[in-house]
């Protein structure tokens, strides 16, 4: 009978204020997240950089990544860098069409504002980066942005 | 008196799975940094008429990437890690005699007359090849705009006590009240005035 009772008298753990805490959790990350746009179709580790500024606005942002292509995507070679424009991989002669397409699909007052984000994984050659940039140039999107990580940049070279 | 019990309690247990649930699909799909990097302007295509405009050889500050990543700074052979140094002594050199319109007042250099006259003259050329690496190039990009930012935070502290790095994030953020923004506009202006970046990248070599 004596062990009855204390089993009985076992507090349990009030849970009733869990989905509160769950909650303003949950509020706090939605808040300070932002949603990820596009799924990495390429390898995308970006270099380093300690003179960076920050990109504050997000919406007239027109992104562009040039990586060696994840293993999932089998038709093209892995140890050729490719372009991916939005969800889909590209050649270079894509690039003006699309940068074009995205500035015609946001609001006017943006457009004279928009900039071009780069976001090339750091093993990538410089040849395919003067071709974008020379693509760029004739459709006159002259602001870019090469994103980067920020952190030592001695540490990318050796 | 059945009835003071009042009604039943609605079972909320399950409500903490549910706002997990919630949680973790917000923290799986979402990213919490904001993008940085290297803003960067492009020049615009040049009419095939324009003339290019006739440049002292002093006033150019050649940087060429090879390859391999190895650098040639005005036809010397340098290590990355000395590239900000030699970059901030050619742009703050202010090579013009006193007397002269092109006189820097501000420039603190070593005033040789065989390097730049004025940090307004003064033009760095980038060139590489299209075999370097990214990542040098960013490190090269990263150390000559270092070196226009050092200078200009010289003389902002010089002549605002704070640094210019700040006051231009500070004025670039949208949540900075326009007040102050306006405030920072005229500041930043002048400061960039005093050394304008002024960074070519010439076309890239094919071999």
């Amino acid at each position: 009978m004596k062990r009855n009772r204390q089993k009985r008298k076992a507090p349990s753990i009030a849970t009733s204020s869990l989905p509160d805490i769950v909650f303003i959790l949950l509020f706090f990350f939605m808040t300070v997240t932002t949603m990820k746009k596009t799924n990495f179709l390429v390898e995308n580790t970006l270099p380093n950089a300690t003179e960076t500024e920050a990109l504050y606005q997000s919406d007239g942002i027109i992104e562009i990544l040039v990586g060696n292509p994840t293993k999932h995507n089998g038709i093209y070679s892995m140890d050729v860098p490719k372009i991916q424009l939005g969800n889909r991989l590209a050649e270079i002669d894509g690039v003006a069409t699309y940068v074009l397409a995205e500035l015609a699909m946001m609001p006017e007052n943006l457009r004279k504002t928009a900039m071009v984000s780069l976001k090339i994984d750091k093993t990538v050659s410089m040849g395919i980066i003067s071709d974008i940039k020379n693509e760029l140039q004739k459709i006159n999107m002259l602001k870019i942005n090469y994103t980067t990580f920020q952190g030592d940049i001695f540490r990318d070279i050796k | 008196m059945p009835r003071r019990k009042g009604a039943p309690e609605v079972n909320a247990g399950s409500m903490a799975d549910i706002a997990f649930l919630l949680l973790i699909f917000f923290l799986v799909t979402t990213t919490i940094e904001t993008d940085a990097g290297l803003d960067r302007m492009l020049p615009p295509i040049e009419p095939p008429t324009e003339e290019p405009p006739v440049i002292k050889e002093k006033n150019i500050f050649t940087v060429n990437i090879n390859k391999n990543g190895q650098l040639l700074v005005e036809e010397q052979i340098m290590d990355i890690k000395n590239l900000r140094e030699a970059a901030t002594a050619f742009l703050d050199n202010g090579g013009a005699p006193q007397g002269s319109p092109e006189y820097c007042s501000y420039c603190k250099g070593k005033r040789d007359g065989s390097s730049s006259d004025n940090p307004s003259k003064a033009i760095i050329s980038l060139k590489n090849d299209r075999e370097t690496k990214y990542a040098t190039y960013i490190t090269v990009q990263n150390e000559l705009v270092g070196a226009y930012n050092d200078l200009r935070n010289r003389e902002s502290q010089r002549l605002y006590g704070r640094d210019f790095v700040k006051m231009e994030a500070e004025y670039l953020n949208p949540e900075t009240p326009s007040s102050v923004r306006d405030d920072l506009k005229d500041k930043v202006k002048t400061i960039q005035d005093l050394f304008p970046q002024k960074l070519s990248e010439a076309e890239t070599s094919s071999n």
